[in-house]
Order: C-alpha cells, then sequence, then structure tokens
C-alpha cells in the first residue's frame, strides 16, 4: 500500500517534471533534462546486456544507430522523401508515420536485428564478444555510409521533424524502468546474473545460456531503437558519425561510473557524466578570474573524464552503486517481502 | 596495361599494407599473450611515435634519427601506460581491463587533440623517400618510403624472432605468455617481463605509426584508430596471442582489402570494411584459435 502510494507520488512528481520544466526553467536546462533522461534510456538499455547478463558489447550504439535512422526515413513526409531520399523503394516512399509508430517500429527492427545478430554472437563470452559487436558496430556504420538510397549516406541525414519533448522522453523512460525493473527482478533476472556470474553452472542447472543471453540482448536493442528515434526526433538532423565510437565511449562511461549490476546505478551514473561534462565544457570554453584568463582548452573534458574512468576502474570497479538499488525499496521484491504481505508461505 | 602488370602492382601494394598491418598486429599480439588484455590504446601509442616524430623533423632532426627517437616516445609512452593504469588492475576481470583501455584510448586521444588540435597536419616526409619507382614503363610504380617500411618491417621482424628465441627476456617472455602461473613459480620475475613485452610492443606500434602516417602523408590525434581495428582482425585470423599468426593475419588482411578493391565490382568495393569485420565475426565463431593455432583452447 506505501509502495503504490510512493510509486504514484515519484509519477506524478516526474509527471509534473516533464510537463512543468518548459515553463518554470530556462532552455539550457530543459536541454540538459532531456538529454539526462534520453541517456538514461540508452544507458538502462545498455546495462541489460553488458550489466546484468555480462555480454559485455560494445554494439550496443548500432543498434541505436539503425533505430535513429529507421525511425526519421518513416517518419519524413512524403514531399520531404522524394526530394531527399530519390531513390528509396516505392513501398517506403508512398507514407509518412506519426513519431510513436515510427518509434515502435525503429525498436522492432532493432529488436529483430539483435535476434539476427545475436544468435551467432551470443555464443561468445569475455573479450570475444566484445570484439565481436564492436565489429557489428562498425559494419552498421559501413552500411550506413554506402546505403545512401536509404540513408543519404556520409552527408547530414535532415528533416526529421523535431517532436521529442521532455514528456515523451520521461514517458520512455519511465516505461523502460518499469520493464527493466519487472525483468531485472524477476526469475529471468536471476538467470541473467546466474549467467553472468558463472555460466558453467548456470548451464549446469538448466539454464538455457544462448536464450537468456538472446533475450537479453534483442530487449536491449528494442530499447536502443527507441531511444534511437527520440534522439533522432530530438536532433532532427545527425549523420553516421553520430553513431560511433564517441557515443559508445560516452554510455560505457555512465554505466560503469553508476555500476553495472544495478539500474539506479544506471541512472545515477548518466546523471553524473552529464553534469560532469556540462560544467566541464563551460571551463573548457574558457573563463576569467579576475584579471586572469583561462585560455580555452579543447578536450580538456573527456582528458579529465577519462582520468575519472581510470580511477573508478581501480579503486571501485563496481562503480557507484554496485549491485545495490537506491529507490525508497521501491526495486525491493525479495522473498523476504512477500513473505511480509503474505503472499509466500 | 596488361593483366600481369596489374595484378604485379596489387600484389606491391598488398605487401606494402600487409607489413604495416602486421607491424600493428605483432604489438597487439605480443601484450594479449602476456597479459591476456586487449589493447585498445595501442593505436594511440601510434600516435604518439607519429607525432614525435613529425616534430623532432620540424626542428630540424633528419628523417631516420626522428624515426627512431619516434620508436623510443612511443616505447616509454606504453611503459608509462602499464605503470600507471594496467599494473593496478592487472589481476581484474577481463571487463575491467578491456574498460581501462578503452579509457586510456580516449585519454590520449582527446590529449592529442588538445595538444595538437583535431585537424591533420602534413608529414614533413624527406624528398628523396617520395621517389617513385617506375618499372615497365610505369605499369607498375612504388616510392622510397614503400621500400622502407617494407625493409624496416623485416629488420624489425627478425629482430623480433632473434629476441624472443635467443635471449633469456625474450624466452621468459614466451613462458609467460603459455603460462603465467607456471613462469611465477620458476622463479622468472613477473613484473619485469610485462614491462618488457609493453616496450617492445610499444615501440612497435611507434614503428607502425610513424610508417603509417608516412605513407599516409598526414598526422592527427585519431590515426591510430583505423589500423588499430584492422590489427586487431589481422591478430585475430593469425590467432590473437601469437606472432607469427599476427605476422599471417597481417598480410592476409592486407591480400584480402587490395583485392577486395582491385577485383571485386565497385559496388561492393565501399563494402570493403563490412567484409573484414564480417570476416573477424566468422574467424571468433568458428576458428576462436586462428589459423595457426586451431586445436587451442579458447575460453568461451
Amino acid at each position: 500500500m506505501v509502495r503504490l502510494l510512493l510509486v504514484t507520488l515519484l509519477l506524478v512528481l516526474v509527471a509534473g517534471v516533464a510537463f512543468g520544466a518548459p515553463y518554470l526553467m530556462s532552455d539550457y536546462f530543459v536541454r540538459v533534462l532531456l538529454i539526462i533522461a534520453l541517456n538514461s534510456i540508452f544507458v538502462l538499455s545498455l546495462s541489460l546486456s553488458n550489466g546484468f547478463t555480462g555480454v559485455f558489447s560494445l554494439g550496443h550504439v548500432g543498434f541505436i544507430g539503425a533505430g535513429a535512422y529507421v525511425s526519421g526515413i518513416l517518419s519524413l513526409t512524403v514531399a520531404q522523401k522524394a526530394s531527399l531520399l530519390p531513390n528509396l523503394p516505392v513501398f517506403m516512399n508512398w507514407f509518412s508515420m506519426p513519431f510513436l509508430p515510427a518509434t515502435l517500429t525503429a525498436g522492432a527492427f532493432t529488436a529483430l536485428l539483435a535476434v539476427i545478430v545475436g544468435y551467432p554472437l551470443m555464443r561468445l563470452s569475455g573479450y570475444f564478444v566484445s570484439v565481436a559487436t564492436m565489429g557489428f558496430l562498425i559494419i552498421v556504420n559501413v552500411v550506413l555510409i554506402n546505403a545512401s538510397n536509404f540513408t543519404r549516406g556520409a552527408r547530414t541525414f535532415t528533416g526529421v521533424p523535431l517532436d521529442t519533448s521532455l514528456p515523451w522522453v520521461f514517458g520512455w523512460l519511465v516505461v523502460t524502468l518499469f520493464v527493466l525493473w519487472r525483468l531485472v527482478y524477476s526469475p529471468f533476472g536471476r538467470r541473467m546474473k546466474a549467467v553472468r556470474d558463472d555460466t558453467v553452472a548456470a548451464s549446469a542447472i538448466g539454464i538455457d545460456m544462448l536464450n537468456t543471453r538472446l533475450s537479453a540482448f534483442a530487449i536491449g536493442a528494442f530499447f536502443a531503437g527507441v531511444g534511437g528515434s527520440l534522439y533522432a526526433h530530438y536532433l532532427g538532423s545527425f549523420s553516421p558519425v553520430t553513431f560511433y565510437f564517441a557515443m559508445t565511449m560516452n554510455l560505457i562511461a555512465m554505466l560503469v561510473l553508476g555500476g553495472m549490476g544495478s539500474l539506479s546505478g544506471a541512472i545515477i551514473g548518466v546523471i553524473c557524466v552529464t553534469l560532469l561534462s556540462e560544467v566541464l565544457r563551460s571551463v573548457e570554453r574558457g573563463f576569467t578570474i579576475g584579471d586572469f584568463i583561462v585560455p580555452a582548452l579543447f578536450g580538456a573534458s573527456q582528458v579529465a573524464l577519462g582520468f575519472i574512468f581510470i580511477l573508478i576502474m581501480i579503486f571501485r570497479p563496481k562503480g557507484i552503486m554496485g549491485e545495490s538499488e537506491f529507490g525508497f525499496g521501491l526495486f525491493r521484491r525479495s522473498a523476504n517481502s512477500k513473505i511480509k504481505q503474505g503472499e509466500v508461505k | 596495361m596488361s593483366s600481369f602488370e596489374y595484378i604485379l602492382q596489387q600484389v606491391i601494394n598488398a605487401v606494402s599494407l600487409g607489413s604495416l598491418y602486421a607491424l600493428v598486429a605483432v604489438g597487439l599480439s605480443i601484450v594479449f599473450g602476456v597479459l591476456k588484455l586487449t589493447n585498445f590504446a595501442h593505436g594511440d601509442v601510434m600516435m604518439v611515435g607519429a607525432f614525435t616524430t613529425v616534430l623532432l623533423i620540424g626542428i630540424g632532426m633528419p628523417f631516420i634519427p626522428a624515426l627512431m627517437c619516434g620508436i623510443i616516445g612511443a616505447a616509454m609512452a606504453g611503459f608509462l601506460i602499464e605503470r600507471i593504469a594496467y599494473r593496478p588492475i592487472r589481476n581484474a576481470p577481463d571487463v575491467t581491463r578491456l574498460l581501462t583501455s578503452l579509457a586510456v584510448t580516449y585519454i590520449l586521444e582527446n590529449f592529442g587533440i588538445l595538444v595538437f588540435s583535431s585537424s591533420p597536419r602534413n608529414f614533413p616526409l624527406p624528398a628523396t623517400l617520395n621517389d617513385s619507382w617506375q618499372l615497365l614503363d610505369g605499369a607498375i610504380t612504388f616510392t622510397n618510403i614503400n621500400i622502407l617500411t617494407l625493409v624496416l618491417t623485416f629488420v624489425s621482424l627478425i629482430g623480433l624472432g632473434w629476441f624472443i628465441t635467443k635471449t633469456t627476456l625474450g624466452i621468459g617472455m614466451r613462458a609467460a605468455s603459455e603460462d603465467m602461473a607456471a613462469a611465477q613459480l620458476v622463479g622468472l620475475d613477473i613484473n619485469r617481463l610485462i614491462v618488457v613485452a609493453f616496450v617492445v610492443a610499444s615501440a612497435f606500434a611507434g614503428l607502425a605509426g610513424v610508417l603509417w602516417a608516412a605513407q599516409a602523408g598526414v598526422v592527427q590525434p585519431q590515426m591510430g584508430f583505423t589500423p588499430l581495428l584492422k590489427a586487431f582482425v589481422a591478430a585475430i585470423i593469425g590467432g590473437f596471442g601469437s606472432i607469427a599468426g599476427a605476422l599471417v593475419g597481417g598480410f592476409m588482411l592486407g591480400a584480402l582489402e587490395i583485392f577486395i578493391v582491385a577485383f571485386l565490382p565497385d559496388e561492393i568495393t565501399p563494402y570493403r570494411d563490412a567484409i573484414v569485420f564480417s570476416l573477424l565475426i566468422a574467424f571468433l565463431l568458428f576458428r576462436p584459435g586462428g589459423l595457426l593455432q586451431p586445436n587451442r583452447e579458447v575460453k568461451l
């Protein structure tokens, strides 16, 4: 009962922020808030395979990019398609999808892609799977650059309607968080962690390793595609290089900083890194203290982030949250609480 | 131009590209052999070597001594990276170490951007090295830098072969890559061996970096990235951790890339990198030990 109340309260709060922020805050803060929510979707979807299942994928951004392009192509108006993508196949150029269906289609597409790609790749472990998924990311990039009938190639893909607003992103974030929370703290979630912690032992007690990994990979990819679609409709124009190693590195830094086995950790990581890079970026542009002028140092913020990252790896390899959750007890779905509630005898 | 000459020209191109891949892949394999670490920072050590050389040529040093200093600079960078970043996490899980090497890449690359800015600069190659040879009435061309690359590759690889088979340190390094615990039990100084492995690997990266930049004609902070990815593929094709494997893989990859561009239809050519990385995935799946070590036990 208390939990229900807390959840409702939290949802109302989130909705309040989502709808009220544009009236209360400056554009800059609204944008930071939106970026945080968007990155949270990315990092949460990444945590499913990389954190909870122990398949350290470097190819997640490939799904985000695929989602962004699919949704972008679907959302262009017919007139835009005719002028920007004149060689688009006939079956795609006569319609234009609204935001939500385009986003869902993008998610479904990337999930399907993940099943196809993951079916062979999820047999690999350790650094093998990292290198192989990195190969996937590069292949996606090459295809995006060369399939110019669909993507305009290396040129900027532009004209995507700017539909992404704070309520949309917060809404999807709540959906993502809810689905992942139900998954991670369920028998399926325990299977994922078992596969991560000891593949052999997990297989020995009858857990289907491939199936578990593939499900986690595909569900993560679905939300990556959704996030990609949101991102596309936020940016309006983007190019293949937007979805490459820089973004990969950024997302991984957030995930690792927050803690790889924790949903709230993922969000905390996103908040820390986003705020930190905003602060560092304004320092980077150069500033003056009294008569002393600090010159602009482009790249300094990334160097600082890199050092923080290494320090975390050395001194707190589990990240800020590690495996624990921070959420007023909302995340807890242990046997203990069920016994207390009389659900389990 | 007859087809024979065309093929011969492509073979020359393939050997030239392959020797660069081999140089990078050898360094990756040395580190992986000893530490079981996929060292993403290897590409940025190449960048350190190339920039050192360019700066020294800029202040008037001749090419060859500048190249030597570039190699030394890269070796020192490798030494520092091992000491500062990799040693504290040596016994951590695979993923932690992979991430640390990614972070080192990130730092070095952005540090390069900070100091040199991200725009490419010309590589001041001496004019004599740019002179080209024309054989068979110009049907076949190559430049002095191509020859120098090939010569340096072979000299350095023969040197490496001598080092790992004839010197105590080199034999120790191979022992450590075979079985770290056993090497430690028979009294080998593991710390020293790892440092040596890193310094040797980074020196190779430095050499490869200078030659790569000299052939490309430009240096920039992100220059190590593409060769690094290709060298990964080369090392895995040959058998990750095996030095001979890295060599074979490097030349095979060079040949494959050149021949894709030279002999396949134009619609496929832009997808060259997609083909190469599909090959990488295929090898990881079906022959994770690579060509040279088909029976090696690989933890999956």
